[in-house]
């Protein structure tokens, strides 16, 4: 991963440079060390000197096509060769092709004695041959400040190291000399009066028993360059500069989302989860379940398909996947997958800038999609509250600018959850989740709510925090006029209002039946009526009918007895008929 | 040149008698020239008829210098007797030089 930095343009002509290949340096000085120039590197005792010599060179060599000369006053062959094997350079091999030549050269004093005047020509015809002899473009000199021991005469060695720095610009071999840091001046023996095209200072510090390495660029003669101070290690794979300032905020940002692996927590950040390549920081107390979420996170990302790297500072990896095993996250087939790696390390194994080495390594070996580091707080405990911001920021530039999206946990204590470091941090962050203890009723419950979410319309409102053995749950904690209702108080509630709305349906179901009850009544009583009335009309008709009969029975007898008797009444007994008639059917 | 005395002679060396010394120069410097002198009198002073000088030149076989760990211009080289000695310098003080090859106690 590169950094996408703004390079250092010095106006008008550009000082041909030499890169160093060292990571970092060359993003300092803008582009290396000064080419065809001596460079002074000086430092105290164990601050990595002779390393950075020795890398110059072995980078140069392998990197960038220039053979190189090391000529060493204080190590022999086979110690340097021993020495910077541990740095993951095999300089023996290099030695045999030809492309790097080591020079010891041994000065005893009391071998050596003194009459009259003499120069150092020794020492160049060696250095001319060693040069010459590969080819070579680059010469480290380590150091020459053992020549003030050996040799008594300083004005004469004075003499000749003015003439030994003039003479490395002729040969146009790009130098680094090293010297030991001096008490009032850069070095013991004032080497930066000789060589004043730049000087460099090592520096290792000791601030509350954590030991951190610095470098500083003092001086560099027609260039610009970061004259901060820069946290600098030394890894398995070389030194390493950490610019802290070296990145601009430009880095690339997407639209694309990523879901949290909690459905409802993806639907308070406008339902689609976090920005990729976003920063998400998440504060709790301790037992909130911040672990808990960032693994949901890591597994949802890691069944996407996505890389995962988990950075643990409390848990081992196994303890880890036991953990989340109980919740029902099964992480062991995206380890054996490879999808996740989880790495562990105690927060005060070593240094913070050493921590911050070792995850830009794994992160750029790994290269993930996804980086979760759980606890960041863990790490405060490694360096100062100043260190620690600039390690985070640099680490959260690192990821942006590598398009990963990074999750940081972050434990708070006591009854304040969001601290002064917090806020200092959140800052850097695109997202930031605060998940909260509420006490009451004798219990303790988690609630979770979205501080800030850059960019997305995100919930404003309180979730209960629910952990099961089939994961993470959000719910709505219950929002009433004794304000937020959670764990047994909200199921209580929820209870109660369950309750209630049972017996008003018992209520109306009940009042419905009294009501059927009452209309069966009623349409009973109706039929009753109905066939009451309708055996009336019966009764009625048979006894019209009967009339009827008997008139016309009558009126028949009439009829033949009038005809018998010749009578002419029958318009008279006919109309009497009818009447009684009408008057039987009233 | 360098082993053919060595051999015809090395009996004497090895008993002692005989001194082998070395001078390493650059070109005909004027502390070389000096010191070539210087030495050459102080032997024939000192060690008349048992001592052996090989003067080399570094510019023209710069190969020898590591060797014998030539820093300084001009060096004498006390091979032999053992133990090896060193002398820089043009030589002009003829009694450190002595001191220095052993042949005066130091003071």
């Amino acid at each position: 991963m590169k950094h996408n930095g703004s390079k250092f343009t010095p106006p008008g002509v550009r000082l041909p440079k030499c890169p160093t290949g060292i990571h970092g340096l060359d993003e300092i000085t803008g582009g290396g060390l000064p080419r065809g120039r001596p460079t002074l590197v000086c430092g105290g005792a164990g601050c990595g000197k002779t390393l950075f010599a020795a890398e110059f060179l072995v980078r140069g060599a392998e990197e960038f096509g220039e053979a190189g000369v090391f000529m060493s006053f204080e190590e022999t062959d086979a110690e340097l060769k021993a020495n910077v094997a541990s740095l993951g350079f095999d300089l023996a091999n290099l030695v045999r092709r030809k492309r790097i030549l080591l020079e010891h050269i041994y000065i005893e004093r009391s071998e050596i004695h003194e009459t009259g005047e003499y120069d150092l020509e020794g020492l160049f015809v060696r250095l001319n041959l060693a040069i010459d002899s590969i080819g070579a473009k680059r010469v480290v000199l380590d150091t020459l400040e053992a020549l003030f021991a050996g040799l008594p005469n300083e004005a004469i060695l004075r003499a000749e190291l003015r003439r030994l720095f003039r003479w490395l610009k002729t040969k146009g071999v790009t130098a680094v000399i090293t010297a030991e840091r001096g008490r009032e001046q850069l070095t013991r023996h004032g080497l930066e009066e000789y060589v004043s095209d730049c000087v460099i200072l090592l520096d290792h510090r000791v601030n509350d028993q954590i030991a951190t390495r610095h470098l500083r660029v003092v001086k560099y003669r027609g260039a610009l360059h970061g004259t901060n101070e820069f946290p600098f290690l030394i890894g398995d794979h070389g030194l390493s500069v950490l610019p802290i300032t070296s990145l601009g905020l430009n880095h690339k940002v997407s639209s694309k989302r990523v879901s949290t692996g909690i459905p409802r927590l993806d639907a308070m950040l406008s339902g689609r989860g976090f920005f990729r390549g976003s920063s998400i920081l998440l504060t709790g107390t301790p037992g909130t379940g911040k672990t808990i979420t960032a693994a949901c996170f890591a597994q949802a990302a890691a069944r996407r398909g996505e890389r995962v790297l988990f950075f643990s500072f409390e848990e081992s990896p196994d303890q880890i996947i036991r953990n989340m095993r109980s919740i029902g996250l099964r992480l062991e087939p995206l380890v054996t997958s490879g999808l996740l790696r989880l790495r562990s390390a105690r927060p005060t194994l070593y240094g913070l800038e050493m921590h911050l080495a070792t995850m830009f390594k794994e992160i750029a070996s790994f290269r993930p999609d996804v980086v979760i580091i759980d606890p960041i707080t863990s790490l405060m405990v490694a360096g100062t509250d100043y260190e620690t911001k600039g390690m985070i920021t640099r680490l959260i530039d690192y990821l942006k600018g590598g398009q990963v999206t990074s999750l940081f946990t972050s434990l708070t204590h006591g009854g304040h959850a969001l601290q002064q470091s917090e806020i200092a941090m959140s800052s850097l962050m695109d997202s930031w989740l605060l998940l909260q203890d509420l006490e009451g009723n004798g219990e303790r419950n988690r609630v979770l709510y979205v501080i800030k979410a850059r960019g997305m319309a995100h919930s404003n409102q309180v979730r209960e925090f629910l952990i099961s053995n089939r994961g993470i749950d959000l719910v709505d904690a219950y929002i009433g006029p004794n304000g937020v209702l959670t764990g047994s108080a909200r199921a209580a509630q929820s209870a109660r209002e369950k309750a209630e709305a049972l017996a008003g349906r018992q209520e109306a179901s009940r009042r419905k039946r009294e009501l059927e009850n009452k209309r069966k009544e009623l349409e009973r009583q109706i039929g009753g009526l109905r066939s009451e009335y309708e055996s009336g009309t019966e009764e009625l008709r048979r006894i019209d009918n009967q009339v009827g009969t008997q008139t016309r029975l009558l009126t028949t007898e009439r009829s033949e007895l009038g005809r018998l008797r010749h009578a002419d009444a029958d318009v008279v007994n006919g109309a009497r008929a009818r009447h009684n008639s009408r008057r039987e059917k009233r | 040149m360098k082993a053919k005395p060595v051999k015809r002679i090395a009996s004497r060396f090895r008993a002692g008698k005989l001194w082998y010394l070395r001078l390493y120069v650059a070109g005909q410097t004027p502390n070389s020239i000096a010191a070539f002198s210087n030495l050459k009198k102080i032997c024939e002073d000192h060690l008349s008829g048992r001592y052996n000088i090989e003067v080399i030149d570094l510019l023209v076989k710069p190969k020898l210098a590591s060797g014998d760990q030539i820093l300084a211009i001009p060096t004498l080289v006390r091979k032999l007797p053992q133990p090896v000695r060193k002398i820089i310098g043009d030589l002009s003080d003829t009694e450190h030089v002595l001191v220095g090859l052993n042949l005066l106690p130091a003071n």
